[in-house]
């Protein structure tokens, strides 16, 4: 099955919800990969004693965060109109998976991976202080100039790989707080540990990721 | 009413793998709850990874949702973590599709593949909400229903069931739907009695067992007109079309690939192998069938391996064109085909070599013994120079990497056998070596031989642990080196199993004791506590040893003894005593027929064989075929 025209390199918007946030980063590409096998569209695999398919995935989400705009990057052996491939991929998801968005792009871009900046996320935290309060918490995050833990045992420093924290919305008991947080090969940031250093670990109710960002030439 | 959504987000983000529990998997039947009359829970003593490879729940979930007033869901046992964060939530265990208590179906069908899975089913009926004893249990509960391979000696489980099935499950499950739609939930009682008298179905609480002062059962007998004094498993005259529209994980399950079971039953007769002698008779899927079950299990799932499964596929009639047929029709997709069990000869090598293509990742055999002699005792036809044979040629083909499979502790064995192990892995590594050169690797693995019922060695002894390690330590010393690798189970496990494989009813006070003390998921060594279970045996008075290690005398009560595999005990004991002498039995399909009493059981005539696929067509010559005659003349 050789490829007669030049592959096709297809950017997929999805949402990952509520009903899959659980499943993990490996069993989400899994999850695609037999969607996009069972819609039966052509797929371009790698050479090799062990070819698979060529998906791409440029920045793992974590366990228990839902996405509002995730993203993948997917080869095709032969071109398909972006709506078709929709139309075939949509009907092969699991619920809790849906297609917001599907664009041809330049297939000779670099890796989508190479090229995410980083992302932003809203996360609903029930506490009862008043606004003032949970600004000041704001406050004293964004005005330490180091902010040193620990993962998987490596030591690392959260405070570069913040960029921005701001109150969303302002219902006490139910506040949103919005951030904005590096990714990418210096360091991913994750929303779950800038929670913690604000000492709102326990109250954190929900995280979505609303969209990624990438550097110009991955064309965000 | 389905569990608290709030609640159980606030335990899942601190499980382990928290989409074990969370269901939506694609090709999920989600029914109406309140609109769909009987529901069935189909329950899995272990972990989600495990049971979503158990291809019997998948066929069961598949019948049982296709009936209209039927609902079947899945539950898998929580793994210790969750277990404890369910308790202290008080969350019960609940079905992964529509998050109900188990305490709120009708029926909970457990499948009970393996003994070291026991107390999973006590977590699980406890977690559930559902008294463990069946004694315990009135109209409002569910009917506990347990099926798999563990009902042919249900006896160490026989007071947490309300009934067992023997054999094959797709008809008989049916059967007992229908009756449950008669009886509702009233009459418990009366409803047992009703089902006792359904083929395959055995209710224990029907049976009374009387010991003797040696503590070996004196007998076991119906106490109830209902109860037959023999429950004979059902089989299926005829493969069932095998369900395509199967569940797919998103957590990666331990065969996390689409199957299809291309036959049943086993003719080789392996005497130490429980599944060779109670699936039989030998019953082949069509080819076409197989083939149009592909297209349709690969699209509906969209799995990139098919694997074709049967206790010897290699001996599918037909399983050369079948592998080509579906490497031509799903090879242009990128979807491999497997093999799960190869016998060591040139035409499995020659298939192995279609499948795997130029992406050979490694050929696994079981010899099971070291010695010719051995192997004779065992039945396991296949000679040294077979052996030797076979692995030469494989890392001549390409193969770098050779997976021997080997029991240790089989009777009759001698140091010298267990040393003819490492004998012929020092003859094939250097085979190999000359092929592949260093990259050449020889990985052996020994398990220790577990004495199961209904096979020809179901009255020999577990061997004792010191000769075991003994064995091991040998072993231990002579595979060793570059390119060679051993591993070994552990002799507690097997102590333990095979208590249980051959234990009687009152161990299911042992099980009961030693889930109170805490142990749970035995068949994982970082969760397996075995001083639990060797106190639970002290303080119920019973000794594993009685169980395991006694050679038990031919004419001795067995605990199992009123259920039949439709293989004699005849044929058991003859078969018994061809081992002693090292007399083989011969695949009944390359001779004649063997007489095991399959036929005597389930006598069929001969067109009828042949055409639900049957090995044990062809024969005319014996008892069962003319049994058959005799009754077609009536």
């Amino acid at each position: 099955m050789r490829p007669t025209t030049e592959p096709q390199r297809l950017r997929v918007t999805f949402v990952k919800g509520e009903e899959v946030k659980y499943i993990s980063h490996l069993d989400l590409m899994r999850l695609w990969e037999r969607a996009l096998r069972r819609a039966e569209v052509p797929l371009l695999h790698s050479q090799g004693y062990n070819p698979r398919p060529k998906i791409s995935f440029p920045a793992p989400l974590a366990v228990g965060i839902t996405g509002h705009r995730e993203i993948l990057d997917v080869m095709l052996e032969r071109p398909l109109a972006p709506l078709d491939f929709a139309t075939a991929v949509n009907r092969q998801l699991p619920v809790g998976v849906t297609l917001v968005e599907v664009e041809e792009v330049y297939a000779t871009l670099p890796a989508l991976q190479t090229q995410v900046q980083g992302a932003e996320y809203l996360a609903t935290v029930a506490v009862s202080e008043d606004t003032h309060q949970l600004e000041e918490r704001i406050t004293s995050l964004l005005g330490s100039d180091q902010l040193p833990r620990q993962r998987r045992g490596r030591e690392y420093d959260l405070r570069p790989l913040l960029e921005k924290v701001w109150l969303e919305t302002q219902e006490v008991g139910h506040y949103v707080l919005g951030m904005r947080l590096r990714a990418g090969e210096q360091g991913t940031g994750r929303p779950d540990e800038v929670l913690d250093e604000m000492g709102l670990a326990n109250q954190v109710k929900s995280i979505v990721r609303t969209r990624l960002y990438f550097s110009p030439a991955g064309e965000e | 009413m389905s569990v608290d959504t709030a609640t159980l987000g606030s335990i899942l983000p601190h499980s382990i793998k928290p989409a074990r529990y969370t269901g939506g998997e694609w090709n999920s039947v989600v029914k109406d709850w309140d609109e769909t009359p009987i529901k069935v829970a189909l329950a899995y003593p272990d972990v989600y990874e495990v049971g979503m490879s158990n291809l019997a729940l998948m066929i069961l979930y598949d019948i049982l949702n296709s009936q209209v007033d039927v609902l079947a869901e899945r539950v898998y046992t929580p793994w210790m973590d969750m277990e404890q964060a369910m308790r202290s939530s008080g969350i019960p265990l609940y079905s992964l599709e529509t998050r109900h208590p188990l305490h709120e179906f009708d029926i909970i069908g457990f499948t009970l593949p393996y003994e070291l899975n026991y107390t999973n089913v006590l977590t699980m009926l406890n977690l559930g909400g559902i008294p463990l004893l069946a004694e315990q249990r009135g109209d409002s509960h569910p009917l506990i229903i347990g099926g798999g391979s563990g009902t042919y000696n249900g006896e160490p489980l026989a007071p947490f069931f309300d009934l067992l099935v023997v054999g094959e499950g797709e008809e008989v499950i049916l059967e007992l739907v229908e009756l449950f739609r008669q009886c509702g939930r009233e009459d418990r009682k009366g409803c047992l009695a009703r089902a006792a008298e359904i083929d395959g179905v055995y209710v224990p609480s029907l049976y009374e067992v009387t010991y003797s002062d040696d503590g070996t059962v004196r007998e076991v007998s119906p106490t109830h007109p209902s109860a037959r004094p023999v429950v004979t498993k059902r089989i299926v005259d005829t493969l069932p079309p095998a369900p395509t529209r199967v569940v797919v994980p998103f957590v990666e399950a331990i065969h996390d690939r689409a199957t299809i079971e291309i036959q049943r039953g086993c003719t080789q007769g392996c005497r130490f192998c429980q599944a060779g002698m109670i699936y039989r008779p030998l019953r082949q899927r069509p080819l076409e069938e197989i083939l149009s079950t592909a297209d349709q299990l690969l699209a509906a799932t969209g799995y990139e391996e098919l694997a074709l499964v049967s206790l010897s596929s290699c001996n599918y009639t037909g399983i050369e064109q079948l592998v080509e047929q579906l490497l031509n029709r799903h090879g242009p997709s990128y979807t491999s085909i497997s093999l799960p069990s190869l016998r060591m000869d040139s035409f499995s090598l020659r298939l192995a070599g279609m499948f795997q293509g130029r992406h050979k990742t490694g050929l696994t055999f079981a010899p099971e013994a070291g010695s010719d002699r051995l192997r004779q005792v065992i039945n396991k036809i296949i000679s040294h120079e077979e052996i030797l044979g076979t692995a030469a040629a494989a890392y001549e083909s390409g193969w770098d990497r050779i997976k021997l499979y080997f029991l240790v502790g089989l009777p009759t064995e001698t140091m010298e056998d267990v040393e003819a192990i490492a004998d012929l892995v020092k003859e094939i590594l250097p085979i190999g070596r000359r092929a592949r050169g260093n990259r050449a690797q020889l990985s052996v693995s020994v398990s220790t031989f577990i004495p199961k019922p209904h096979t020809p060695f179901q009255w020999s002894p577990l061997e004792q642990r010191e000769s075991l390690e003994e064995k091991h330590h040998l072993l231990r010393r002579l595979i060793r080196g570059r390119g060679l690798k051993l591993s070994w189970n552990d002799p507690q496990t097997s102590l333990l199993e095979a208590a249980f494989s051959r234990g009687d009813r009152r161990l299911s006070q042992v099980i009961l004791d030693a889930w109170r003390r805490g142990a749970r998921f035995d068949a994982w060594s970082e969760a397996l506590d075995v001083q639990r279970w060797w106190d639970a045996f002290a303080s119920q008075g019973l000794d594993p040893a009685f169980y395991a290690h006694r050679e038990r005398p031919l004419d001795e009560t067995l605990p199992w003894d009123h259920i039949s595999s439709g293989v004699s005990k005849e044929f058991l004991v003859a078969d018994y005593h061809r081992s002693l002498q090292g007399a083989m039995t011969f695949d009944c399909r390359e001779g004649q027929c063997q007489t095991c009493g399959i036929l005597e059981t389930f006598p069929r005539d001969a067109e009828a064989m042949r055409q639900a696929g049957w090995g044990c067509v062809g024969v005319l010559r014996d008892a069962g075929q003319a049994a058959a005659a005799k009754r077609s003349q009536r």
